[in-house]
């Protein structure tokens, strides 16, 4: 029975979900999901809580069945595939560690399982690698959450499956040990190309580790791509407010050429590029980066290629130590929020300083969804 | 409920012992040691007197003399071996029987039907149910179902499982047969009882680990309810040993069935023969004794699965 588990180890393998919807009594959790991780990827699922996440990995694991919809793990549909046949491992958010097994033998669990020769010397070693060696022999109920929490990995990642679920694993973590596990993880995932699937709150670490994250919301895929392209070009509003920070500027579109487009935003008139909007027409929402933009203390001369926003007035300046982060109140538009690397000479550091913004249009992105409160002309956000 | 309470004494290991001593527990504990020692003790002590006896030499039936009569339990365990090894053999089956009923019950109404409150409600009252009918009239109700004359019997003539000329009750067959039901909810409580709190993610997680659902059962359900299974089988096996209704000629049983309990009735209230009777309890009071403190002090470890 363990033999459709064994011909994958030692190779990632590719997952693919097709048309997944998964429905719990008076509850749809999932409504039409597709996905494909190619194998030996390292892919990061990332979403509020409630979005579905965990739900997903069960369905990947094979401990719920997708109301609609197919699994395909390596090319196999493993759909009707029992859990224990499948060649997944997960690390559970509650970690689940068998309580009457001491923590090496909770390792050691699967590696016995799959008949895998000297299980013990092997989860030893795995035991070694997230540094709980000398607690082998206790139980899991005497151990603290964040040591249960890297028994919970050792268990999975002894198997070297050629898919690791992992529902975040590295949750209880303290920074340093968290950052650490993070390289360990990585250098697994690299040294076996095995398929990681991460779930995590912590977008940080999303966009430090994976090669691809997927922003998921209200049990759907909002955006998928590589860290860079999702932080660059956010197409959605709840993307573009989860995975760092935005402020969006909502107008009609009021002009238009082969290459950009501009909206109107209280008189004030911002330019995005073509390529960098989701639609062209209407009233969309338009957004930048609060690292990408600047201000100055007297009106700068309209250039072309800059998007130009004030007067405005400083109302709130927090100290974060790498960066300043000022708060900027422009009268019609709103708060909008610049970040200005903290190199000795900020460029104004007084409340109530009277200022312009502005940032490249390259810079700028249009969004295909406007935000909740559009009411308000425009808004910025945490 | 008692069988809780019970199932830690007997079983789990884990119970912490307060380290504090204090009066106050000393105090509280005290209207019990009082009860214990008058209602317990006394009558103990009495029956083990009693079953050092000698007849007194009046030849009045039932007069017996102070004596230190050990060779009544060497004349006890010869003379009533079959007895002894009903009543023991009789516990084994019926308790091994009651453990294979009630584990698949109690693993329905207290996991597969966690969802469904009502339906797990419902089947725990069914349990329970039979208590509500006096035990000695549900074994009556039996001997009814399985007489000579009944239309089981007969059927069971007519396919050929039973000879013409044989007939249920009187067998050792039966006795077992009302052993195990009217012992089953008191395995079955208690197997619930561990059964409802059992973490369903484990078994996930096990089978996750490439466990096949025989295995997950094998090195995770069952280790994980063996407390409820060691409180379960004592709750049965002590008192089926030392049953005498069900193996009694005027209910299930016949002569060729007699346990223990049914030689102790009729040396007590029949012959007045009461030290052969005393002695019998007291053997009987010893061999559970031992029995039981073997398999609770193996089973305490967990090498016992
Ligand atoms: N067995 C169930 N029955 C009904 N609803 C469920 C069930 N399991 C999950 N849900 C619902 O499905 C939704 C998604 O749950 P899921 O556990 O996948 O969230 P998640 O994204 O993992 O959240 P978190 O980050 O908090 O762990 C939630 O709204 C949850 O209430
Ligand atoms: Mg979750």
């Amino acid at each position: 029975m363990a033999r459709l588990a064994q011909e994958f180890i030692a190779r990632g393998a590719d997952l693919e979900l097709v048309g997944i919807r998964k429905e719990f009594p008076g509850f749809t959790a999932i409504e039409n999901l597709d996905l494909h991780i190619p194998a030996g990827e390292f892919f990061a699922l990332l979403g509020p809580s409630g979005c579905g996440k965990t739900t997903t990995l069960r369905l990947v694991a094979g401990l719920d069945e997708p109301t609609k919809g197919k699994i395909l793990i390596g090319g196999k549909d493993v759909t009707a595939t029992k859990p224990h046949q499948r060649p997944v491992n997960t690390v559970f958010q509650s970690y689940a560690l068998f309580p009457h097994m001491s923590v090496l033998e909770n390792v050691a669990f699967g590696l016995k399982q799959r008949k895998v020769e000297d299980p013990m010397t092997k989860a030893s070693a795995a035991l070694d690698l997230v540094e709980l060696g000398h607690l082998a022999q206790r139980r899991p109920q005497q151990l603290s959450g964040g040591q249960q929490q890297r028994v919970a990995l050792a268990r999975a990642l002894v198997n070297r499956p050629s898919l690791l679920l992992l529902d975040e694993p590295l949750g209880a973590l303290d920074l340093k040990l968290r950052r650490q596990m993070q390289i360990e993880l990585k250098a697994i995932q690299m040294e076996v190309g095995l398929t990681f699937l991460h779930v995590t709150h912590d977008q940080e670490e999303a966009m430090d580790m994976a090669d691809t994250v997927a922003v998921m919301n209200k049990g759907r895929i909002e955006q998928m791509g590589s860290p860079e392209k999702l932080y660059d070009r956010p197409h959605t509003v709840f993307v573009s407010k989860f995975l760092g920070q935005s402020d969006l500027f909502v107008g009609e579109v009021v002009e238009s050429n082969a290459s950009s487009l501009s909206i109107n935003v209280a008189g004030s008139k911002i330019t995005v590029p073509k390529d960098r909007a989701e639609k062209h027409t209407g009233t969309i929402a338009v957004g930048v980066r609060p690292e990408k933009a600047n201000f100055h203390e007297s009106e700068p001369a309209p250039t072309s290629g800059v998007n130009l926003i004030g007067p405005g007035e400083i109302i709130d300046i927090r100290f974060t130590g790498v960066s300043n982060q000022y708060l900027i109140e422009i009268p019609g538009i709103g708060e909008i929020t610049v970040f200005a690397q903290n190199v000795g000479k900020s460029p104004v550091t007084e409340l109530g300083a009277k200022v312009w913004v502005s940032w490249k249009v390259e810079h700028s992105f249009g969004l295909a969804d406007l935000p909740e409160n559009s009411a308000a002309e425009s808004l910025s956000e945490i | 409920m008692a069988f809780a309470a019970f199932g830690h004494g007997g079983g789990s290991a884990s119970a912490a012992a307060p380290t504090k001593k204090s009066k106050v527990a000393l105090f509280l504990l005290l209207p019990g040691l009082i009860y214990l020692g008058l209602f317990f003790m006394t009558p103990l002590i009495s029956l083990i007197i009693t079953s050092l006896e000698v007849p007194d030499g009046s030849g009045v039936m039932g007069s017996y003399a102070y004596g230190f009569a050990i060779e009544n339990y060497a004349k006890v365990v010869t003379e009533f071996w079959p007895q002894i090894s009903h009543s023991f053999g009789y516990a084994l089956i019926a308790t091994v029987g009651a453990l294979f009923i009630s584990y698949p019950l109690a693993y329905f109404i207290g996991v597969k039907a966690r969802r469904f409150p009502l339906i797990q409600g419902l089947m725990l009252t069914l349990v329970i149910a039979p208590f509500f009918i006096s035990f000695l009239l549900r074994t009556f109700a039996w001997k009814q179902i399985f007489s000579n004359e009944s239309p089981a019997v007969h059927f069971l003539q007519q396919v050929g499982i039973l000879g013409a000329h044989d007939y249920l009750v009187g067998t050792p067959f039966m006795v077992i047969f009302g052993l195990t039901y009217n012992f089953i909810p008191f395995m079955t409580l208690p197997l619930y009882s561990i059964l409802e709190r059992l973490d369903v993610r484990l078994l996930e997680a096990s089978s996750d680990l490439y466990a096949s659902p025989a295995t997950t059962f094998r090195k995770v359900t069952l280790p994980l309810t063996a407390p409820g299974i060691i409180s379960g089988t004592l709750l049965t096996f002590i008192p089926i040993a030392g049953d005498y209704v069900n193996a009694s000629g005027d209910f299930l049983g016949g002569t060729k069935t007699a346990m223990i309990g049914n030689v102790v009735e009729s040396r007590f209230l029949v012959l007045n023969d009461y030290p052969t009777a005393s002695a019998l309890s007291v053997l009987l009071m010893g061999v559970i004794l031992l029995l039981v403190g073997f398999y609770a002090k193996r089973s305490g470890t967990e090498d016992l699965l």
